[in-house]
């Protein structure tokens, strides 16, 4: 303690210190590692050399831009649906839920004690051919006599939005239940409808919710392969299933490695243009 | 109730009962609240008084019973539609909005927009001493700051009767005596109907036209705050509305009372209203006299003495109980008068009250 009482200006940076370290060890070392991967030559039996090979990032762009822009497609499609999902059902359980609310939370997450794999191996059999859901939609004359789900987009933007629903649910919830039902009662006061209450002081109050859920259910859904492997079919790959099989089946580091960067740049690029849109101040919670 | 005030009632309540499972919050409430009045709902705590207020800004429905707004039955209209505007215990203001933004609120509900609107917030802003704050979020403001804005919210709407709760209840003494009259000023100028729920007695003396006092969902008494002073109706006003020494005896003529353990005395003979057997006899203790002189008189030995500043306090022990009696501090030093000292206290019939019964405030 005399060392704290000597240096109280140290305090910080010491408590700061083992998340630097973190960071640096499983984060900044990685992605250094991958940078330079990325600007290698050669293949698995010649081994690899590096020769500031642009022509990576080139080739990838060129070859795959199909699965770039269908990765952010439907990461995008899935975030939307789940934020529309998600919304009332947060809404309803942070404003109606009472004494249930923490069981109902328990019922969200609920799922997820299952691995992700098995849940959506799960889908597959939902969505299956000859599955009840099939069958009903074709009665129902929804999809034609030979009509699928499985192997559809529908069926992956499904499976992604299924399966990151309780990152848009939870945080919604938090920003919801953080709103105090008086401000509701005044804007009612002030000749405000239900609706027009809602429009102008429940949903800019939980603005911070909704950026944080979409945040974390964009970011991981636009990387995500394990949905259009399991529910897609090859026209419905994204680039998470090609760098899953550059790196692991063609060892093809290298080209693995620039998509990785290519995917963070384009997600880094939406989420920029997302903050723009609803501007910094429900990003970090303060002022600008 | 004289007809006039009836047809000049802003706000008026017919038989409203509340229940909330069991318990009964309004009881049977009727008043009438005339155009222009400062109106104070008085009463201890859960007496029934936000549940009142809350029915008539239309966050409750009443059980039974009709509410009025003017002429018009306003039962089942929800709270936007109602021309009536609400100042929070809590102040609710918007966290998100700005001053201005927050005080624009219900303008623009209402399609205000321009220079109109900001014309209109700025010149409310003005009248509440915020002016230049306009750009500033709530939570830069102090209490004292915040509370205007939440009246500047109200006021700029110009409603026909404007909705108070406690507003002053979360801020220092000093702040709350300086816009109790602050509230009575700018209630004065605008000319709108203030109804003002406190349980503060001293509050709703300050700033009051008319006082409903009320206990158990029910009025107990409505009046001026002089007539709920010199004449309380029951041992319950005459206790919340400052501090009173009632003693207990019998009706014994048409102006005179025998006190249970003490001699007879005289009253006001309107006071008696008719009353016949045990009553209790009410007097403020500013109203007694130290020595003879009036036509009531009762002996006592000075137990306690307390020097309060603008008077001194004394109790005094008689046969009939411990009297609270107020001398005031007119020249300097004390009055003379010590514990211990025997004496003779005096008052005059006139200012006595009767009440039936000597239960006071619980
Ligand atoms: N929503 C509710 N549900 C159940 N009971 C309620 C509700 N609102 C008020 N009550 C009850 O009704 C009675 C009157 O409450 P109210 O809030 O009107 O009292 P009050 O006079 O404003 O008291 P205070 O001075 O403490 O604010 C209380 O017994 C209270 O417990
Ligand atoms: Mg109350």
């Amino acid at each position: 303690m005399g060392l704290f009482h000597r240096h109280r200006q140290l305090t910080p940076y010491l408590l700061l210190a083992p998340g630097v370290l973190w960071l640096t060890v499983f984060f900044v070392v990685p992605l250094g590692v991958l940078a330079y991967q990325s600007l290698e030559s050669g293949n698995f039996d010649v081994g690899y050399s590096f020769t500031w090979a642009w022509g990576n990032y080139w080739d990838a762009l060129q070859n795959y831009r199909g699965q770039f822009i269908r990765s952010l497609e439907y990461a995008g499609i899935a975030t939307l649906l789940a934020l529309l999902l998600s919304y009332p059902v947060a809404y309803w359980i942070a404003f109606r839920g009472g004494r249930w609310k923490n069981l109902l939370l328990l019922f969200i997450v609920a799922p997820f004690f299952v691995t992700y794999l098995i849940r959506t191996l799960a889908w597959e059999t939902i969505l299956a051919d000859h599955g009840f859901v099939v069958h009903t939609l074709q009665h129902l004359h929804v999809l034609g006599a030979g009509g699928r789900l499985l192997a559809t987009s529908t069926a992956v933007v499904t499976g992604i939005t299924y399966n990151f629903l309780p990152f848009m649910a939870l945080p919604l919830y938090v920003s919801l239940e953080q709103i105090d039902e008086r401000l509701l009662e005044a804007a009612q006061d002030l000749y405000a409808s239900k609706w027009k209450a809602f429009v102008k002081v429940t949903l800019p109050l939980s603005l911070p919710g909704i950026v944080a859920g979409t945040l974390l259910t964009f970011i991981p859904a636009a990387g995500d392969f394990i949905n259009a492997q399991l529910l897609g079919s090859p026209q419905n790959h994204m680039i998470g299933n090609v760098i899953q099989s550059k790196f692991l089946e063609l060892t093809d580091y290298p080209a693995a490695a620039a998509m990785s960067f290519i995917l963070m740049a384009g997600i880094l690029a939406a989420v920029f243009l997302y903050a723009r849109a609803v501007g910094t101040e429900q990003l970090t919670g303060t002022p600008v | 109730m004289n007809v006039a005030a009836s047809e000049n009632a802003d706000v008026r309540l017919v038989d409203v009962t509340k229940r909330f499972e069991d318990v009964v919050a309004v009881d049977r409430l009727s008043l009438e609240i005339e155009h222009g009045s400062f109106y104070a709902l008085l009463g201890p705590s859960g007496c029934g008084k936000t549940t009142t207020l809350r029915m008539i800004g239309g966050f409750e429905q009443p059980s039974e019973g009709e509410i009025f707004l003017g002429d018009a039955e306003v039962s089942g209209l929800p709270a936007y539609k109602r021309d009536v505007n609400t100042v929070f215990q809590s102040y609710a203001l918007f966290p998100h909005l700005s001053i201005f933004e927050n005080v624009a609120f219900g303008l623009r509900r209402r399609s205000v927009r321009g220079q109109t609107l900001t014309g209109q917030v700025n010149e409310i802003l003005r009248l509440v001493g915020l002016e230049g704050m306009g750009k500033r979020k709530p939570r830069q403001l102090s209490g004292g700051q915040q509370q205007r804005v939440a009246l500047a919210r109200a006021l700029v709407n110009k409603p026909r009767v404007l909705l108070l709760d406690e507003p002053l209840g979360a801020l220092d003494l000093k702040l709350r005596k300086q816009m109790q009259l602050e509230l009575k000023g700018i209630q004065h100028d605008i000319d709108i109907t203030f109804v003002h729920v406190t349980h503060d007695q001293e509050e709703a003396m300050t700033m009051a036209d008319k006082i409903a006092v009320m206990n158990h969902g029910r009025i107990e008494q409505l009046g001026t705050p002089t007539e709920l002073y010199e004449t309380p109706a029951t041992a319950f006003v005459a206790g919340f509305l400052g501090v009173s020494n009632l003693i207990p005896g019998t009706v014994s003529g048409s102006d005179t009372v025998q006190l249970r353990r003490g001699p007879e005395v005289r009253v006001r003979p309107e006071a008696l209203q008719g009353r016949t057997g045990e009553v209790a006899v009410g007097i403020r203790p500013e109203k007694i006299a130290l020595g003879q002189g009036q036509a009531n008189a009762l002996d006592g030995t000075i137990v306690e003495e307390a020097y309060v500043g603008v008077a001194t306090q004394y109790i005094v022990e008689t046969d009939c109980g411990r009297l609270t009696v107020y001398r005031q501090n007119a020249s300097p030093g004390l009055n003379g008068a010590s514990p211990g000292q025997r004496l003779t206290l005096s008052w005059s019939p006139d200012s006595t009250f009767v009440v039936d019964s000597m239960e006071g405030p619980e």
